[in-house]
């Protein structure tokens, strides 16, 4: 037992080393408290297992968020880094991989009791692609909106590997007649008559080339909370659907009508996703695909800068069409000009981009970025607004002084 | 005996912070979460909130929240009871949104 305490002690003295900072306590705030733009905003930053100090949105169920000078890292965001989000507190902290097993059932063929090991032996897949959750950035709606106050770090890119769905559900064998599959992590609810966190996919994307059941994450096994074993990876759709400690694959034969489907995770539909403040009786869909975002790294709002040759660093994505090009303003708009877009990883992945402007002493500036997809997509120079603050996605401001 | 237990320190703190067991393979993989927050300040006037909303959730769940109206954290309680199953008698409903509202609300 003394021995466990040290190993945790020592384990969290690292992180906090990492940082820079004093050696403390797994738990303790290895640094002040960071205050995100948003009213309430202040958040612990805290070194969760697995993790370097992370801002701490909740801590039961845990909710973590990247501090966004991590994405001036690279277009992959490292796992020690990587958001973290739960629903349900009864979240498994032990996990045996070899003993874990993913059941396969419903309206199949066959009945599966797969392990990882299993999954490890079918054909592997990479892809990079970005996990966002659908309410990153919901503490930036205006008008508020009651939820998880993300700033803009619920998101991430990593490489992930794992088995096809598809291979998995052909070995399985689907019947006539499937139309979803269902999927269930390992977290329970601590009441019984909580809904359990379910989520499905319609049965074409769940065949589809890319929708993975990961066990690697940027090459390592995935951090415990971000999903330890296995966790669905659904690229170019927003994380709700990426389900974590993924045991239980359903296949049904009527759309799935549960909670976590029928009423929580839905957008209006409306061509930007968007309503009036206050608005009811709209007609509403199961959020779906990611909207084209693009964010300046290197820089925060209120930051001075050096006078002279500035360069922009940042990073765009899309729900998988790829990036086509990056804008980048530095006067609020008026002039535009087209950033340099980086190496592409693929298109379902964080793709970095640069562009450059000169700064004059005293000055300010309004940055601005603003990205197209390969789709067609523009980011919109106004917000769409909705009661859960889902899939916020305008161009990004930002005010710096030369 | 002493570097034993610092090696062992050392190689968890590479693998990334977990308490691994046995043979220091990647599984079983066995973590401990720092404390959840569970403050509701005040005297008998969070005791409600102390019963029933810290048995789901940490107390931040409502401290992270903007300043929210009546109606607002009424909706979150009612959504508490009727979609998450929370067991709090109908009585209890009003003091626990008067408590919120003191806590961290707006007119």
């Amino acid at each position: 037992m003394v021995r466990k305490v040290f190993l945790i002690n020592s384990v969290a003295g690292g992180a906090a080393v990492w940082a820079g900072l004093p050696a403390r306590a797994m738990g303790e705030e290895s640094a002040p408290p960071v205050d995100l733009p948003l009213e309430n905003g202040r958040r612990r930053l805290v070194a969760y297992p697995q993790k370097r100090p992370l801002l701490v949105l909740t801590s039961r169920p845990v909710q973590l968020e990247t501090p966004f000078s991590v994405f001036d890292e690279g277009a992959f965001t490292p796992n020690d880094a990587f958001f973290v989000r739960w629903h349900l507190a009864g979240m498994p902290t032990a996990i045996d991989e070899d003993t874990f097993t993913i059941r396969v059932r419903g309206n199949v063929e066959r009945e599966l009791s797969l392990s990882v090991g299993d999954l490890r032996r079918l054909a592997p897949v990479e892809i990079a692609a970005v996990c966002e959750c659908a309410g990153n950035s919901r503490g930036f709606s205006t008008p508020r909106v009651p939820g998880g106050q993300w700033a803009n770090g619920a998101m991430g890119s990593a490489l992930w590997t794992g088995a096809r769905l598809r291979d998995v559900l052909r070995q399985s064998g689907l019947k006539a007649g499937s139309v979803q599959v269902r999927f269930n992590g390992a977290d329970v609810p601590v009441l019984p008559a909580t809904p359990d966190f379910r989520k499905s996919l319609d049965v074409d994307l769940a065949l589809a080339d890319d929708t993975l059941l990961a066990y690697a994450m940027n090459g390592r096994p995935l951090p415990l909370l971000n999903g330890f074993p296995v966790r669905l990876v659904v690229p170019g759709y927003f994380a709700t659907y990426w389900v974590k400690m993924i045991d239980d694959i359903e296949v049904l034969t009527q759309p799935d009508d549960n909670f976590w489907m029928k009423t929580a995770y839905r957008i209006p539909a409306t061509p930007t996703g968007g309503v009036e403040p206050g608005a009811t009786g709209f007609a509403t869909t199961p959020i779906g695909k990611l909207t084209v975002r693009s964010f300046i790294t290197n820089f925060a709002t209120g930051r001075r800068i050096a006078p002279g040759l500035q360069l922009i660093r940042g990073l765009a994505f899309d729900g998988g069409s790829g990036i086509k090009e990056v804008d980048f303003s530095p006067d609020g708009g008026i002039t535009w000009e087209r950033g340099l877009l980086g190496p592409d990883h693929g298109r379902y992945g964080f793709r970095a981009w640069t562009a450059a402007f000169t700064a004059e002493g005293g000055k300010r500036y309004t940055l601005l970025c603003r990205a197209t997809s390969n789709a067609g997509d523009v980011q919109p120079s106004v917000a769409a607004w909705n009661p859960s603050g889902y899939q916020r996605n305008v161009i990004e401001q930002m005010e710096v002084r030369a | 005996m002493r570097k034993a237990i610092v090696t062992a320190a050392v190689v968890a703190g590479l693998l990334g912070g977990v308490a691994f067991h046995a043979s220091g393979a990647a599984s079983p993989v066995s973590v401990t979460l720092p404390p959840a927050v569970e403050a509701f300040p005040g005297g008998p006037e969070a005791d409600l909130a102390r019963r029933h909303c810290l048995t789901c959730h940490s107390s931040d769940y409502v401290y992270s929240q903007p300043k929210l109206s009546k109606a607002q954290w009424s909706a979150e309680v009612i959504k508490m009871v009727k979609v998450y199953g929370a067991s709090i008698p109908d009585a209890e409903v009003g003091p626990i949104v008067d408590y919120l509202v003191a806590q961290n609300g707006k007119p």
